[in-house]
């Protein structure tokens, strides 16, 4: 019997790679208050925006997602900042409250 | 993220070896550490207390700042004894997130009707420790209340650095054991690590209530595994 597990990002990002798909990385380096996602959490987006995982509870993956999209266009890691203080962030909706620091890079 | 850095933390990860992703978050290289690797400076500072503690983070070293994201392995919860408290305690743990293995060479205990879905082995322990070795991230429970079973398979976790070791029966019957352990020439100081009477004394009766109560002491020992104590506790 083994522990009841969320499907895992890395293993999945593994073989989507051995399926020649394009694959960004987005991982959570910092968060400040109540955030739902801890600290090396990932989120893992394809070209044609399929992803798995998370990096919030769901609040911000969608601005996270279109982000993927132009790091995988031009290969250079971003780092995105969610939070209560960003007036975008709030529209995305991190609306516990906390604020978030997301790492985006492309695999390979 | 390097292609050959994702394949080399998939493959550790799938050999229960804890391993760090360091991201150097200025020019976005990185590389997987294995416990264990040398890493010099005060970054290899970082790098020990991380793997101690579990948490990944940002640290600054020489100048770069750099993120470490720890993976360690899933605890697994190697029960000895198919017991009443083994079956109650199986899919709890389960539910909290451990792997979960049961030995007992007793058929009439071990079997798979009794623990449907489990990882069961009906033989001895030390055949089935020998095949499916504990590590560090395992914590046993010895079970059984019998001592050809249960002290092999104690013996075997000492070694292994297991991160939870407990023993179920009474003062009475753990000051026997701590005789035949010294006899069997262990230290005073492995044989303290031995949780016994098992479980936090919570005046648990039932067995799913002893189950509780040895579930709650091993997630103690998980969370408070080679860290400073935590909040709101004194040191």
């Amino acid at each position: 019997m083994t522990a009841i597990q969320t499907r895992d990002p890395l293993q999945i990002a593994e073989s989507w790679m051995g399926e020649g798909r394009d694959v960004a990385i987005a991982t959570v380096v910092e968060t400040w208050g109540s955030a739902p996602r801890p600290v090396g959490s990932h989120l893992i987006i394809d070209a044609d925006s399929h992803f798995e995982g998370s990096v919030s509870g769901g609040c911000v993956e969608g601005a996270v997602v279109a982000e993927a999209a132009d790091v995988l266009e031009d290969g250079k890691p971003r780092m995105l900042e969610f939070g209560v203080a960003d007036e975008t962030a709030w529209e995305v909706g991190l609306s516990c409250g906390g604020r978030i620091k997301v790492y985006v890079e492309r695999l390979g | 993220m390097d292609p050959y850095s994702l394949k080399k933390l998939n493959a550790l990860r799938k050999e229960r070896r804890a391993a760090i992703l360091l991201t150097d978050l200025g020019d976005g290289r990185d590389r997987v550490i294995a416990e264990g690797d040398a890493v010099a400076g005060a970054l290899g500072e970082a790098v020990a207390k991380a793997f101690r503690s579990g948490k990944s983070g940002t640290v600054v070293a020489d100048g770069r700042t750099f993120f470490l994201n720890v993976h360690l392995p899933p605890p697994r919860l190697v029960m000895i004894g198919a017991v009443h408290i083994s079956q109650v305690l199986a899919p709890m743990a389960r539910l909290v997130g451990f792997d979960v293995h049961i030995v007992d060479p007793r058929t009439a205990f071990a079997s798979p009707e009794r623990f449907p879905e489990v990882r069961l082995d009906a033989e001895w322990p030390e055949d089935a420790l020998a095949r499916t070795p504990l590590d560090p991230y395992c914590a046993l429970a010895a079970l059984t209340h019998d001592s050809k079973i249960d002290d092999p398979a104690i013996r075997r976790a000492l070694d292994a650095g297991c991160f939870y070791i407990g023993a179920l029966g009474s003062r009475k019957t753990h000051a026997k054991r701590i005789e035949r352990l010294t006899a069997a020439s262990l230290s005073q100081t492995a044989i303290d690590t031995i949780r016994a009477p098992i479980g936090l004394p919570i005046g648990a009766a039932s067995p799913a209530e002893i189950a509780v109560a040895i579930l709650a002491e091993i997630i103690d020992a998980l969370r408070s595994r080679g860290i400073e104590p935590r909040k709101g506790e004194a040191a």
